[in-house]
């Protein structure tokens, strides 16, 4: 990969805040003591569904110690991430809708102190029965959760129709129906939610926060706390860690603003392990059922997809986790004819939100599957298939999708060839297989979660005399590297090396509006806010030095701390000249940019969901040995190949497909957010087993560049897209070694072993859900195609 | 609970600390000697982002009572800079992009280290067997491995 003319983009630069991370210098929230800091502690709910008849908190509140005992009723305003799901309180109200929801927080000079004052607080419940299965929410006999909905428990339904799926499936030679089911899972960042909150006597809160959101949580405190936005102040920490695990506004944080108003103090909370098992707003459980119709050729004639959703206590993010499983199904293969019909419920569990990929792993996995299957039935070969259906570049799906740059098809040839694919499907020995998947992501939700014609992203550039450059941007690192990445486009435009800028970053105060770091969208948002910043000043240098140097603006080049004459660096002045040329030339050297998506919504409901200004593209092939007797998984190496557009360090991508790779591989082989009636199986990490160093395979990863015309540099997304492919890839690896179809993630060896004794009994050697609920969607909206759509 | 004053020994300094018995090395290091580079990530002993060096042995400080540690020596990710100068492992892990979100790091490393003072020159298996205790959420691994080699050629020159 070469960097072309670029003097910093492609080149494979360490995270500018590496040696501070290893020397263990990064302050996390955790991490920040003021002085006089109090130790919040949240009590939580021990039943799964109750009546609050009382709490007693007088005995508490008279521990030595205790500065202040809150409970539901001092924070009764409603909130929730999406304006749709107004259902949380930062303390349960008159009612607890799952096990481990906060009911009451106290304040106390040590941690001690606050654990003690916890078991003086005196919550009476009456409990009421519980809901906790899909089957239970449909069940009119049970009560409802949150006393509204679409009937039942059920939360949101969505159905619509894109051209005439009956027509297609009448066209189709083979016609396929299948149920899958995907388990929940949960994020299990190694840092656990923490945040510290002060009050000054003036009356202004400040909030840090490890929050990938510090934009929603601003908004969500001055709701919630009812004093307004600008009395408010939220920094995002660093995140030790976030895959949508931090992207909701949390009780935590709204009850740490109000303990430190009315103590006057700061106080600090940090999450137990088991508390953020409870936290959640992981992955939604979903069961799906898929009917999709094929020529011989392998080609799709339509699909009708029906999801059902396990949503948890709150609404959360669901609402676009529900739509988000159907939209990505056309941006991946081309669809003629598609319906999608879903619903999500409610339960009394932890509430279940966006994690890496919200709510497109569990379809992926689904649609992936089958199409294994559906080359099996039509003699065709696992790569023909998804080659014959690969999306194009530049094309509009039946669901009004814009799709842009596309490498789909190079992907898919350059794990193919690398892994080595056809000489391997089907002809290693028993119990050694190889699979195959793709997928597709968003960079970035196309519209905001609050409706408004404001940018998604802005980021403002100060050049100080001295030559000094410091970013202001929203975008809250999570690890990811969006500091990282806002710095190489800066210094990229201006000639500098990353490390030599300032970078300030996710302060509401400080920086201006990033809407924050959710659905892969800081690359291509912030970092195009960011170019046309760093673009801005650089106009005005070259104007500036153009002048001085009696040149032609065209003929100048900002590079290597000069700006000079193109082709000849030691022309011209140096940086810190011409800042200070333009400085004296045209005031103070102040930029800002802003990015804001292109209108790209269909004329329909729910066509805000999946809709961005730019797709990414994976294609992974795995290889793995399966135990026939026991069911043990080996995955040996892992061949991933992303198109990116535009690698703007090709190291963190990596990174990012790797971590992505990791994290697939621990979903469809381990990890799943179980519960017995209301109560998490193992809220901890010797439960909730998540892969180490020893489950590590080979990772080969291949960035292809598809050069996005409208991304920074031409960049795409890489923090999420690179996970989708990998779940099912296992999936049919693990058939290809075996003959068995585990149509139910994860696949853990005991459902290996039993689909291998079916298998032996004479039976089709499956396991999987046998069928999905007999319910009605409501009213499908038909859909006219886009003009122009033509059917492949 | 009875209080005392210990004279702990942590990245070759003596710090005085009064303490009661029960608190852990992790609260202590973190709280009373302003040692945040050791992280908290489970209280429990199942995350590893509290290893530190006990007498250069890795210990997770989150299960060590600080009692325990009166007669040894302690080292954190804070004592592995010497002169101002990152260890190898804290610059290879930077240069390869071994840290992501950075939360395990200062564990991983301190592991690495252990392992690295008792095999120069660990092959592969070795390095995956010496980190199994520290999970990482971010980066699946290959990049921590592969500094860790970077680190140990280095270790050589």
């Amino acid at each position: 990969m070469s960097a072309g003319n670029h003097t910093v983009v492609g080149r494979r630069l360490p995270r500018v805040d590496a040696l501070q991370q290893t020397t263990g210098q990064t302050q996390f929230a955790d991490d920040l003591n003021p002085p006089g800091a109090l130790v919040g502690r949240q009590l939580r709910s021990t039943h799964a569904h109750a009546a609050i008849t009382s709490i007693d908190t007088v005995e508490a509140a008279a521990l030595p110690g205790v500065k202040a005992v809150i409970t539901g009723a001092d924070l009764p305003i409603t909130y929730g991430i999406l304006p749709v799901s107004q259902d949380e309180h930062a303390l349960a109200l008159h009612r607890v809708r799952h096990v481990g929801e906060p009911v009451a927080a106290v304040a106390a000079i040590d941690a001690e102190t606050a654990e003690r004052a916890l078991a003086l607080i005196h919550v009476k419940y009456e409990p009421l029965t519980e809901v906790v299965t899909l089957d239970q929410a449909l069940d009119p006999d049970r009560p409802l959760i949150h006393g509204e909905g679409d009937g039942q428990n059920v939360h949101r339904t969505a159905a619509l129709e894109f051209g005439d799926v009956a027509e297609g499936f009448a066209a189709a030679g083979h016609v396929r129906e299948d149920v899958y089911f995907f388990g929940g899972n949960t994020h299990a960042a190694l840092e656990t939610h923490a945040a510290v909150a002060s009050c000054s006597p003036e009356g202004k809160v400040t909030l840090w926060s490890a929050t990938q959101v510090p934009h929603y949580v601003h908004r969500a405190l001055a709701k919630v706390l009812d004093i307004p936005a600008g009395r408010i102040r939220v920094i995002a920490t660093p995140n030790g860690g976030g895959f949508g695990g931090k992207t909701d506004p949390f009780s935590h944080e709204l009850v740490a603003a109000k303990l430190a108003m009315i103590t006057g103090r700061p106080v600090k909370f940090n999450l137990s392990r088991e508390d953020v098992f409870y936290a959640h707003r992981g992955r939604h459980p979903v069961l799906m059922w898929v009917k999709t119709g094929f020529e011989s050729d392998g080609r799709i004639t339509a699909m009708h997809f029906k999801s059902f959703l396990d949503g948890g206590a709150f609404g959360s993010y669901g609402t676009a986790s529900l739509y988000y499983t159907g939209a990505l199904q056309t941006s991946t293969y081309r669809i003629p004819n598609y319906c999608f019909e879903g619903m999500r419920v409610f339960t009394n569990k932890p509430a279940c939100g966006p994690k890496r990929g919200h709510g497109t792993p569990q379809a992926r996995f689904a649609i992936e599957s089958q199409l294994d299957k559906a080359a099996a039935d039509l003699g065709i070969d696992p790569v023909a298939i998804r080659v014959r259906n690969a999306v194009e570049p530049f094309s509009t799906t039946v669901n009004h999708l814009r799709i842009t740059s596309c490498a789909l098809n190079e992907c898919i040839d350059a794990v193919v060839e690398q892994s080595g694919f056809h000489q391997k499907h089907g002809q290693l020995p028993e119990g050694r297989g190889v699979g195959l998947a793709l997928g597709c992501y968003m960079s970035g939700a196309g519209l905001p979660i609050y409706f408004n014609k404001m940018p998604q992203s802005e980021v403002q550039l100060k050049v100080d005399r001295g030559g000094g450059v410091t970013v202001y941007s929203g975008a809250t690192d999570i690890g990811q590297g969006s500091t990282s990445m806002l710095a190489t486009v800066v210094a990229e435009c201006l000639g500098l090396e990353p490390a030599e800028l300032t970078m300030i970053t996710a302060d509401t105060d400080l920086t201006p509006v990033d809407l924050g770091s959710y659905s892969s969208r800081v690359t291509f948002m912030a970092g195009n806010a960011a170019l046309e910043a760093a673009t801005k000043v650089r106009t005005r240098l070259v104007e500036a030095v153009a002048a001085k140097l009696e040149a032609a603006v065209e003929d100048l080049e900002v590079a290597n701390g000069r700006v000079g004459v193109l082709g000849d660096p030691e022309s011209g002045v140096s940086w810190t000249e011409a800042v200070v040329l333009a400085t004296a030339a045209t005031g103070p050297l102040v930029e800002s940019g802003s990015y804001t998506a292109p209108k790209l919504a269909g004329p329909y409901k729910g066509a805000g969901v999946g809709i961005s200004p730019a797709y990414s593209y994976s294609a992974c092939v795995v290889e793995l040995e399966v135990d026939a007797d026991t069911g043990m998984v080996d995955v040996d190496r892992v061949w991933i190949a992303h198109d990116i557009g535009k690698a703007l360090n090709p190291l963190l991508c990596e990174g990012q497909v790797e971590g992505g790779v990791y994290m697939g591989l621990g979903e469809v082989l381990f990890e799943e957010q179980a519960f017995r009636d209301g109560l998490h199986r193992g809220p901890s990490l010797l439960d909730y087993k998540i892969p180490t160093s020893l489950e590590t395979p080979t990772v080969h990863t291949t960035l292809i560049e598809s050069d996005d015309p409208e991304g920074p540099y031409g960049a795409k997304e890489v923090g999420q897209g690179p996970l989708l492919p990998v779940i099912p890839a296992v999936a049919n690896a693990i058939h290809d070694a075996l003959g068995v179809h585990i149509d139910e993630v994860p696949i853990t060896p005991d459902k290996i072993v039993a689909a291998m004794r079916d298998a032996a009994r004479g039976g089709s050697g499956r396991v999987g859900p046998k069928g999905v609920p007999d319910f009605d969607f409501g009213e499908l909206i038909r859909v006219e195609p886009p003009e122009g759509f033509v059917a492949p | 609970m009875a209080e005392r004053v210990l004279a702990l020994r942590v990245n070759g300094e003596t710090h005085r600390v009064l303490t009661s018995d029960h608190r852990t090395l992790l609260e202590v290091l973190r709280e009373d000697l302003a040692l945040t580079g050791t992280k908290h990530g489970c209280d429990v002993g199942e995350c590893g982002a509290c290893t530190v060096l006990l007498d250069g042995r890795p210990v997770l400080a989150c299960l060590v009572l600080v009692s325990q540690v009166a007669t040894g020596s302690v080292t954190t990710i804070e004592g592995l800079v010497e002169g101002g100068k990152p260890h190898e492992l804290q610059s290879a892990f930077a240069e390869l992009g071994a840290a992501q979100c950075g939360y395990c790091t200062p564990g991983m490393i301190l592991s690495a280290s252990a392992l690295l003072d008792e095999v120069a020159q660990p092959d592969t298996d070795e390095i995956k067997a010496a980190l199994t205790g520290n999970l990482c959420r971010c980066t699946g691994y290959n990049k921590i491995i592969e500094a860790v080699e970077l680190a140990a050629d280095r270790g050589q020159l």
